[in-house]
């Protein structure tokens, strides 16, 4: 059974079939959605009209009983940048697409009758549309619920909620976890271009599907184990990772200076200890819940957790360091319970929780709310965003367009993305990600944090600019390659410092699908997905001008260090030399 | 004497402190008081941190000087 590209036309509601380009044939994940928005969609079309596609893809190794090979790519052009957009994510869908024989599903046009909203329901060789106007004005978990009674949990689920439908630029694409919880595709608003489309829902059949085939199982069997056991003897994704998950770096980050505070005005928060990840582990023993649970089966490293409220009832789950991080010490709320419930309504809003914590620490600047005000934050979400007043609508827009009219100056965006949890000016190597990735200021896409800070891959200084246009161009070639596997990004940590961890994974990649590849190969697909995706955001009219750090943190100094930052125009664009 | 505070993070807080301020022989090293603490027992030392900057093992404490040490972490 060979995969295949399901093709949607939402313009008059059909669907093609369609044999896999041979050119696509040894991609996956963001490298396949990736080569299809750039083959496909206009650079300079409206993201939100009928020229833009929506496409999801598995990883390659999706499906597959590969450890943590379940993360699925969306892309398309994103509303938020004006640039392409690859956004990953756990949860059941990758496996339930690949083993269907789904190699990609590109959905385009937009429905000439735009009254109501449509659910995709695709099971092998068909895709039904179906109008749902009862879901109308519903966010996630009724959705989600909705899809689990009318299948009996037989599906994958993905779904939007009312940002979604009215196109903010917050929004994301929800997706239904193993645990009935959801996971997202965060950033760049797709939840927007979702919204165009007129999709409430996509549900994937789970029940009627085979096996994904394994060209050499002996061998694909023998690589798995070692990719496997490499993970499990990392200390970070062994150990680390497994007892306080992501939140371990509020600390770390609180030490080092580069934990940005009060909307990126100082490097460290004098509150840090009640929001960190050793808080949060303490918090989860003391009332039940769970520190390890997987985004996706068959994850072995387990970063997420259900953390309880303190009368145990459960308030949120996959509790991330980037939100804690915007909540807490970029907007000062220091009740971490608190912090939980926002994470836990943004899940069901269907809002990217870094995109929408980053512009409420500018209302602050905005004087729409004050400080470490959790409640109001709350309130501002629960109310005004969710409802679509015009001051939700306004928030809902992203720091950017909030920065923009409210005559702001520090405004902490790239590429019109906020900013994540980390520094530009005290861990330079982030920065540069930051600035220079297709993909506008994205944590994941090259992580330069763990050599500046954490001491995977060696030692770069981060306070200084050596070396960082190199660390982070070699980092963002190899997330490119492992976020087209399926792989989640911290197999990172292994990677860099187990030389048996890579091999390893190119073996699985060969076992099944029966090649060859090399590590050149995938340093090579690392290369051409990144330089795709530049191209298409040069036709689509950014430039180097766009690969720039927002000019207050060029003159204003960061303590506790005091630095800036100072690189040049020509240090920077050195990035694309390769 | 010297005065050096002692921070502790992740699992080498187990048993022990979050943070404290300890009094050592002048010329100690960042090595000398993980020794002591026997923190890289229980697991490899990650990051160390002097004055929030990463600083080796065989690093001259000064009086006034905060030291923090983390295991390996990693997140993102
Ligand atoms: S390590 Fe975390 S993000 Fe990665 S697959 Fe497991 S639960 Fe998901």
């Amino acid at each position: 059974m060979s995969d295949l590209i399901y093709r949607v036309n939402m313009s008059n509601l059909s669907f093609k079939i369609e044999e896999v380009p041979a050119s696509w044939m040894g991609l996956g994940g963001r490298g396949l959605t990736s080569t299809i928005v750039a083959a496909e969609v206009d650079p300079e079309c409206h993201p939100l009209g009928p020229n833009n596609k929506l496409v999801f893809a598995p990883g390659l190794l999706s499906g597959t009983s590969a450890s943590n090979s379940g993360r699925n790519s969306c892309g398309a052009k994103s509303p938020l940048t004006g640039g392409i957009k690859e956004s990953n994510v756990g949860g059941t869908m990758a496996g339930v697409m690949s083993k269907l024989g789904v190699k990609a599903l590109i959905i385009e046009g937009l429905p000439q009758d735009d009254s109501t909203f449509y659910h995709l329901h695709v099971t092998k060789n068909n895709v039904e549309f179906i109008k749902v106007p009862e879901l109308v004005g519903k966010d996630n978990y009724f959705v989600l619920d909705a899809m689990l009674e009318k299948y009996d949990k037989k599906v994958a689920v993905m779904s939007i909620a009312r940002p979604g439908e009215m196109k903010m630029l917050t929004s994301n694409i929800s997706v239904k976890d193993p645990g009935g919880k959801l996971r997202s595709h965060g950033r760049g608003g797709l939840g927007a271009v979702m919204g165009s489309k007129k999709i409430k829902c996509i549900t994937v059949d789970s029940e009627n599907y085979k096996e994904v085939t394994i060209a050499d199982p002996e061998k694909f069997k023998e690589a798995s184990k070692i990719f496997t056991k490499a993970l499990q003897e990392n200390p970070i994704s062994g150990q680390g990772l497994p007892a306080f998950g992501t939140n371990v770096l509020v600390n770390i980050l609180n030490e080092a200076g580069g934990l940005p505070t009060h909307n990126f005005r100082e490097g460290s928060w004098k509150h840090a200890e009640n929001i960190c990840g050793e808080t949060m582990a303490e918090n989860i023993k003391a009332r039940g819940g769970k520190t390890t649970h997987g985004c996706h089966a068959g994850c072995v490293i387990q970063c997420s957790q259900v953390y309880n409220d303190k009368e145990g009832k459960y308030l949120t789950s996959g509790f991330e360091y980037e939100t804690i991080w915007a909540l807490g010490a970029n907007l000062g709320i220091e009740d971490l319970d608190l912090i939980a419930k926002m994470d836990a309504l943004m899940d069901d809003l269907g809002l990217d929780s870094i995109e929408t914590s980053v512009t409420l620490g500018l209302a602050v600047d905005a004087g729409i709310l004050a400080y470490g005000d959790g409640q109001r934050a709350y309130d501002l979400i629960a109310n005004e965003l969710a409802n679509g007043t015009p001051l939700g609508r306004i928030i809902g827009g992203g720091t950017h367009i909030l920065g923009r009219l409210y005559g702001l100056v520090r405004v902490p965006t790239a590429k019109g993305q906020a900013m994540p949890a980390y520094e530009p000016r005290a861990v330079k190597g982030q920065g540069v990600t930051y600035i220079t990735t297709p993909m506008g200021a994205d944590h994941t896409a090259g992580y330069a944090v763990a050599t500046n800070i954490l001491n995977s891959g060696g030692h770069v200084d981060p306070l200084k600019k050596e070396g960082q246009v190199e660390l982070s161009r070699n980092l963002q070639i190899a997330s490119a390659a492992v976020d087209s596997t399926g792989m989640c990004i911290f197999v990172a940590f292994a990677a860099l410092d187990d030389a048996a961890c890579l091999p390893a994974l190119i073996d699985m990649i060969n076992a099944r699908f029966g090649i060859s590849i090399t590590g050149d190969d995938v340093v090579n697909l690392g290369k051409n997905i990144l330089k795709i995706e530049h191209e298409f955001n040069l036709k689509a009219g950014l430039t180097s001008a766009d690969d720039r750090m927002p000019e207050f943190m060029k003159y204003e100094v960061l303590p506790p260090h005091n630095t800036t930052w100072d690189f040049t125009n020509e240090e920077i664009d050195e990035f694309w030399n390769f | 004497m010297i005065n050096i505070t002692v921070k502790l993070f992740a699992q080498y807080r187990e048993n022990r402190f979050k943070v404290e301020s300890r009094t050592y022989a002048e010329g100690i090293t960042a090595g000398d008081i993980i020794e002591e603490l026997g923190v890289t027992k229980v697991l490899p030392l990650g990051v160390l941190m002097v004055n929030s900057r990463h600083e080796k093992e065989e690093y001259h404490l000064k009086d006034g000087d905060t030291l923090a040490l983390f295991p390996k972490v990693g997140g993102g």
